[in-house]
């Protein structure tokens, strides 16, 4: 029968059925940060356990951690913060007590888990893959099965290596035809989140497919299933083409010599057959994709840049309406405004979602021979991950960066969630290049617009929303 | 893991849909590194005027007398009925954790996000789908009676009303089960053992690579 690739990578780790249509499904790679283990380790520790197979495991310190160089100078312990300095010293005991591989605080492979997984080698195609931590629906755009999960999974999978699983349904999102130049798979992703809404995935993993995805860089497809959870869907994927494999070959996890060939021919068969049924499709032109910007307190409270707010009295139903006009209260809008009225105070350029070499360098372009808008107070550049940071330093990146007037930072989470010192202050309005702008998500009454890394640096050099292409 | 058989509770009504885990509990209350204590802060941003900080005693400062939890009328509500996606976003367990050292032990809405929803039972809450005009019609009805109480009968799939009303709901075989019995769900698993250590040896064999790169990880 044809099978889905979703179908493929769940039956190839079923380990045994349960009467109630559940699975325990294994599990190839887990990944731990700090935030939403030390419970589980607390709970092996009491219950006498220890991991199942300790090698699948690597953790590495994320949300948490400083990005200022003064303060991260000191390793862990010059972490100010003395939660934050318990939780990531909490992180390292752990892994030392377990055994388990941890790339530390200043270790050159440290980062967000998201970037850290695929650019070492340690999430490759084929894998089932689980971290505390809902965006690792990212590691699917390697064509693995990966999927975020709760703190008693983490300790769950653990000590049984296995995940109580039920079968999801199939979607696939089609992104046909050709995208505007200097456009990215954040504008896709937040088109198609504008398209079903935040609950249009619920109980699907959902496959992108189409000539729009099958153009985008793997880093770019990355971007996309990293959004896949505010589609709702807890796993997004795309297929294996050569270009993931370009991608894989060399890191320095990826099988070597023959294994690689072997490898190659078991990872070419993770596509989804011809004729293979998905629950519900999806379409959308590619064309028709214009840089977005979300108003909001939802991703999908989102428009192109050209568009005006909505306004609540224009919604269809009362609960829209509500939603709306709570959503523009908190926002400090009163709807039909341009986004261009919208006084930027603060930009963000980082996160698992956008802080990949190719996201610094489509900034850097923008950042190019301008400078930062004095009413602008801050814009930090956030690397995703050690390796990321390298690579942009050898290409002069941070340079563009700094003579811009915006400030190179340290690797970690940093304002996407604002757990460290980078936060947002009352009132204020952030152009971000993360994932969520639900309320105070970025700090206390902080009010987030989500961008692509173009979009932001332009946002930086103007002050307010604008085409990055018509700067 | 704590068992749920039945429960009858004041409700209390949160008028909102997509409340996201980052509401039910804000991020700067994610670096405890225990399981309890999450209560005073369930909804910190909606429920007080000031800006939350982990270690504050919560019963000083300013409250948002407009918040649900809040007005009196809900003073010790243990169900809580919202609109649909509650749960949306980050997958921190903290967020049933909250909601259960705050005693609530039931959360009725039209949809949950996955990982929420799971997330609940592994920590002995038990999330209800019913259907918006279901959910609708137990608004109005909280909204007009004072002390307005729920029964909840997981055995039986029932969720039933003052006046006698009863709504029938979905759950799963297993979830119910370990949740009736308030059983481990990783000793259950661990019965297994035999089971994922032939799986494995056959899944590693057939994909010696994977053994190969964690040979070099842990180098
Ligand atoms: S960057 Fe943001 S979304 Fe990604 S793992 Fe860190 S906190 Fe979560």
């Amino acid at each position: 029968m044809a099978k889905t690739l979703y179908d493929k990578l769940f039956d190839q780790h079923v380990v045994a059925q349960r009467d109630d249509g559940s699975v325990l499904l294994y599990i190839d790679r887990h990944i731990i940060h700090e935030v939403t283990s030390p419970q589980a380790f607390e709970g092996l520790r009491l219950a006498g356990r220890t991991p199942w197979r300790v090698s699948a495991n690597v953790a590495t310190p994320d949300h948490n951690v400083p990005t200022t160089i003064a303060e991260r100078a000191k390793g862990v312990e010059g972490i100010v913060d003395d939660t934050s300095r318990i939780q990531v010293k909490t992180l390292d005991d752990n892994c030392d007590e377990f055994g388990i591989v941890e790339f530390k605080i200043n270790d050159d492979r440290q980062g967000i888990v998201h970037v850290v997984g695929p650019e070492t080698g340690a999430s490759l195609p084929g894998m089932t893959i689980v971290c505390g931590d809902s965006h690792t629906s990212t590691h699917g755009a390697l064509a693995a099965l990966a999927q975020g999960i709760g703190t008693s999974e983490v300790e769950h999978v653990l000590a049984t290596q296995c995940l109580v699983a039920k079968k999801m349904k199939n979607m696939r999102v089609n992104v046909v035809g050709v995208l505007d130049e200097g456009l990215t798979a954040k504008d896709i992703a937040l088109a198609v989140i504008g398209a079903i809404g935040t609950a249009g995935g619920t109980g699907y993993a959902i496959e992108f497919a189409g000539s729009a995805i099958e153009a985008l860089s793997v880093e770019g497809r990355m971007t996309l299933c990293n959004m896949a959870i505010e589609a709702g869907a807890r796993a997004g994927l795309v297929a294996v083409d050569d270009k993931t494999l370009e991608y894989v070959k060399g890191r320095p996890l990826s099988p070597k010599a023959d294994d690689w060939d072997a490898a190659v021919s078991q990872w070419r068969e993770l596509v989804s057959d011809e004729g293979a049924h998905f629950d519900a499709e999806v379409e959308l032109d590619a064309a028709s994709i214009k840089p977005q910007v979300t108003w909001g307190t939802s991703p999908e409270q989102v428009i192109a840049v050209d568009q005006l707010i909505p306004k609540a009295e224009d919604q269809a139903d009362t609960v829209s309406r509500d939603s709306v006009s709570r959503a523009l209260s908190y926002m400090g809008l009163k709807g039909g405004e341009a986004l261009s009225e919208i006084g930027i105070d603060r930009v963000f350029i980082g996160s698992c979602t956008n802080s990949r070499i190719e996201d610094l360098r489509a900034a850097a372009k923008v950042f190019e021979g301008r400078h930062v808008a004095s009413s602008v107070k801050e814009a930090i550049i956030v690397p995703g991950s050690q390796q990321v940071k390298k690579q942009a330093e050898q290409e002069g990146l941070h340079t563009i960066f700094e003579a811009a007037g915006a400030q190179w930072r340290e690797p970690g989470c940093s304002m996407c969630l604002g757990m460290n010192a980078d936060r947002l202050g009352q009132g204020e309005h952030c152009a971000s290049t993360s994932n969520r702008n639900f309320e105070g998500r970025q700090g206390a009454g902080g009010r987030t617009h989500l961008v692509s890394p173009a979009m932001a640096a332009a946002a930086a050099v103007a002050g307010t929303f604008v085409d990055f292409r018509e700067l | 893991m704590k068992a749920f058989t039945q429960h009858f509770g004041l409700v209390v009504p949160i008028d909102r849909a997509n409340v996201d885990t980052d509401m039910i509990i804000p991020k700067q209350f994610l670096k405890s590194i225990k399981r309890t204590g999450f209560g005073p802060n369930l909804f910190d941003e909606l429920r007080y005027l000031d800006v939350g900080e982990p270690g504050q005693d919560c019963s000083t400062r300013p409250i948002n007398p407009d918040f649900e939890l809040n007005q009196p009328r809900y003073a010790g509500a243990s169900v809580l009925v919202a609109r649909d996606n509650f749960g949306c976003g980050s997958s921190r367990e903290h967020a049933p954790w909250a909601l259960d050292d705050f005693g609530i032990r039931v959360v009725i809405a039209p949809s949950f996000a996955d990982i929420f929803y799971n997330n609940c039972f592994k920590n002995g809450l038990l999330p209800i789908v019913l259907s918006a005009e279901q959910v609708a019609e137990l608004f109005d009805q909280v909204a007009a009676e004072e002390g307005y109480s729920l029964t909840v009968d997981l055995a039986a799939q029932t969720v039933i009303t003052p006046a006698g009303k009863v709504f029938n709901f979905e759950i799963d075989q297993f979830r119910k089960d370990c949740l009736l019995k308030g059983l481990d769900e990783i000793g259950l698993t661990l019965q297994d053992s035999e089971a994922i250590k032939k799986f494995e040896q056959a899944h590693l064999a057939s994909r010696p690579w994977l053994q190969a790169s964690e040979e070099k990880f842990s180098a």
